[in-house]
């Protein structure tokens, strides 16, 4: 169990002011210029040492990521700061940039400074007005206090920062989509390689980075990397801020240690599944990208990366839809796919043409008004959109379909008898 | 763009002009925009100006104003105009001066966006994707907006409604028709996203 004296996020729900001094209160931007003049390669291994793994969903080693970054460069160096939180069933970003910002702020010359950057870019999903509102304003303080700029915290490094504000499309949340969009064009993403850290930003060397893994930095830098891995368990270390939502009596943000049963998180923050642990049917762990997992797997899973992918699922950004025996398992799923439909950017004939097709699909299924062979037909087409696209957005349209199927199988199969039984009875 | 047949301007919605220039307070705002990128990346800006746009004009994007961000950018008119159509909180077609998002993905869903939406409906009498007769809300379907845990969740401009049910969304709609503007936020009394039988958390700390 995490104590409060370990969580990072000390003014999660906003209780407190998000300005400088409250913040320099609760610890941010102290002794930062020290932190900064131990250097680049300090930095980078400590964050290594730490086992930091991206937030942002697909949990790589944030230190290994800054070391990709060339050493030396005869021109700007990009920080990309990926704050379009977009995912279905996501909102930790949120709460740390509407409550925590100079968390955000602070990391991010902290990892300018690791990989060398001139310049960092904060792009956040253009819905969250108030919340750039407040962290442009951060920004602003930290400019007027000398922590950014020309000489940032007086250590001679000069750093500069803005906030980019998107303008509603799930796609951008994609590094290379979100850098396109960053140059002004529409958020198509780009073939890799050349990955960002090559050819990123404006052509030049990029890394983008989640929120959190950027705003978790500056405690770790001070609390020192072995007390982040000594939270967790290997390879999964550190705190996490899981979002609940769904069919739990108090559905809250919170955050915990990396692989806590899924059973106490909801139990112990949530007040529990309405009706009841039993009343269960499934929960999507990490985000609608990932496959749901019925009660059974639920009962015993921990909420960390390699747990939930041995479970068949993933912890993606551990936002965990929650659904109780009430929930029209199919129909929820179908929205899923509608979403997908909308959010494809239509550069890809497998995800333009697929999603379109498997949101058709899945209304049908929804009802019943099907075939049962059609059911590994829809199967055979996410396999085929799967890993057939330049993004993941065809991957993550593809698996909460799999994850239905292989899970639900049986209830998407009573609809159909229902519903030929019904149709025969009516002819 | 793809609509050749524009949507009717009607009641209090914004004109269809055939020029158009920013404010002086724009202008310069603008001018900090473009101050943000190299010099040779003014397209970079294209996202932000178009934010500022079509607030200035009230809610939606005639072509004249995507020309002159094309002029006042320096790049080709499809430029702004494929970013326009693609990115979906830009209207290029006249629409209502207060916009009303209801987000119907599966977490709202699941706590209850279809109350939302008929709520929705009740008050302002349009359909999803449709404005009011007297041209003043737009009510539209919008996918998640990232406040799950406080779902379902109505987003008016610039502010977030959360914890809604239908007669809380009757309440905030009938509010802002009569010209008020209730405080944003969850409508649950809760605070941002704490559960709401009291924190479990963070219990040293606090106001």
């Amino acid at each position: 169990m995490l104590h409060d004296k370990d969580r990072i996020f000390k003014n999660l729900y906003g209780e407190q002011s998000w300005g400088l001094e409250a913040a320099r209160q609760r610890g941010d931007w102290d002794g930062t210029a020290e932190l900064v003049a131990k250097g680049r390669e300090w930095l980078v291994q400590q964050v290594k040492d730490s086992g930091l793994r991206g937030r942002g969903g697909a949990g790589f080693p944030t230190g290994l990521k800054w070391s990709f970054m060339p050493k030396q460069s005869d021109g700007p160096v990009y920080l990309v700061v990926n704050a379009d939180e977009s995912e279905p069933g996501t909102c930790k970003d949120r709460e740390i940039m509407r409550n925590e910002p100079h968390k955000l702020v602070e990391g991010c010359l902290l990892a300018g400074v690791a990989m060398g950057c001139s310049a960092g870019y904060i792009y956040i999903r253009g819905e969250f007005v108030r919340e750039a509102e407040v962290l442009e304003a951060a920004v602003r303080e930290a400019y007027e206090a000398g922590l950014l700029g020309k000489n940032a915290c007086g250590s001679g490094y000069g750093f500069e920062l803005y906030v980019h504000r998107g303008a509603g499309a799930y796609i951008c949340g994609e590094e290379t989509g979100l850098i396109e969009s960053l140059e002004g064009k529409k958020g198509q993403p780009r073939l890799k390689p050349p990955f960002p850290a090559m050819v990123g930003l404006y052509g030049r060397p990029t890394t983008v980075n989640n929120v959190e893994s950027i705003a978790v930095v500056p405690t770790i830098l001070r609390r020192g990397a072995a007390w982040f891995a000594g939270l967790g368990r290997e390879k999964n270390t550190g705190t996490k801020i899981f979002c609940i939502s769904g069919h739990v009596n108090q559905p809250c943000t919170v955050e915990e240690e990396m692989g806590i049963p899924l059973k106490e998180l909801i139990e112990k923050h949530c007040g529990g599944v309405r009706g009841g642990w039993n009343n269960l049917l499934a929960v999507i762990p990490g985000g609608s990208s990932v496959p749901l997992m019925p009660k059974s797997v639920c009962d015993t899973v921990r909420m960390d990366f390699d747990s939930l992918r041995e479970a068949g699922s993933g912890l993606g950004t551990a936002g965990v839809i929650v659904m109780d025996k009430s929930t029209d398992i199919v129909k929820a799923i179908a929205r899923l796919s509608k979403f997908y439909m909308h959010e494809s950017c239509g550069q890809c004939t497998p995800c333009r043409e697929g999603t379109g097709w498997l949101w058709r699909m899945m209304e049908r299924m929804a009802q019943g008004r099907a075939r049962i062979e059609e059911i590994d037909l829809l199967f055979d087409v996410t396999k085929e959109i799967e890993g057939h696209t330049i993004c993941a957005l065809g991957d993550a349209a593809a698996w909460p379909v799999q994850g239905l199927i292989r899970h639900f199988r049986p209830e998407i199969e009573r609809r159909i008898v229902e519903y030929t039984k019904n149709a025969r009875a009516a002819a | 763009m793809s609509a050749p047949s524009k949507a009717e301007v009607r009641g209090e919605m914004a004109p269809d002009v055939t020029s158009f220039e920013f404010t002086p307070a724009n202008l310069e705002e603008a001018r900090a925009v473009l101050a943000r990128f190299p010099a040779d990346r003014r397209q970079s800006a294209v996202l932000p100006l178009l934010h500022m746009a079509q607030k200035q004009h009230g809610g939606w994007l005639p072509r004249a104003v995507l020309d002159y961000l094309a002029d006042f950018l320096g790049i080709p008119k499809i430029r702004v105009y494929e970013v326009a159509s693609f990115y979906d909180m830009y209207n290029t077609e006249p629409v209502g001066r207060v916009q009303v998002r209801v987000c119907t993905t599966t977490p709202c869903w699941l706590c209850g966006s279809d109350d939302v939406v008929k709520a929705a409906r009740d008050v302002l009498g349009c359909e999803i994707g449709q404005s009011t007769d007297d041209g003043r809300f737009f009510l539209r379907e919008f996918e998640c907006l990232g406040a799950c845990s406080n779902a379902p969740v109505l987003w008016v401009d610039d502010d977030y409604y959360e914890d809604l049910d239908y007669e809380k969304t009757r309440t905030l709609l009938e509010a802002l028709k009569r010209g008020e503007t209730p405080p944003a936020g969850p409508q649950s009394g809760r605070k941002g996203s704490m559960p709401i039988g009291g924190k479990t958390t963070l219990l040293e700390t606090g106001e």
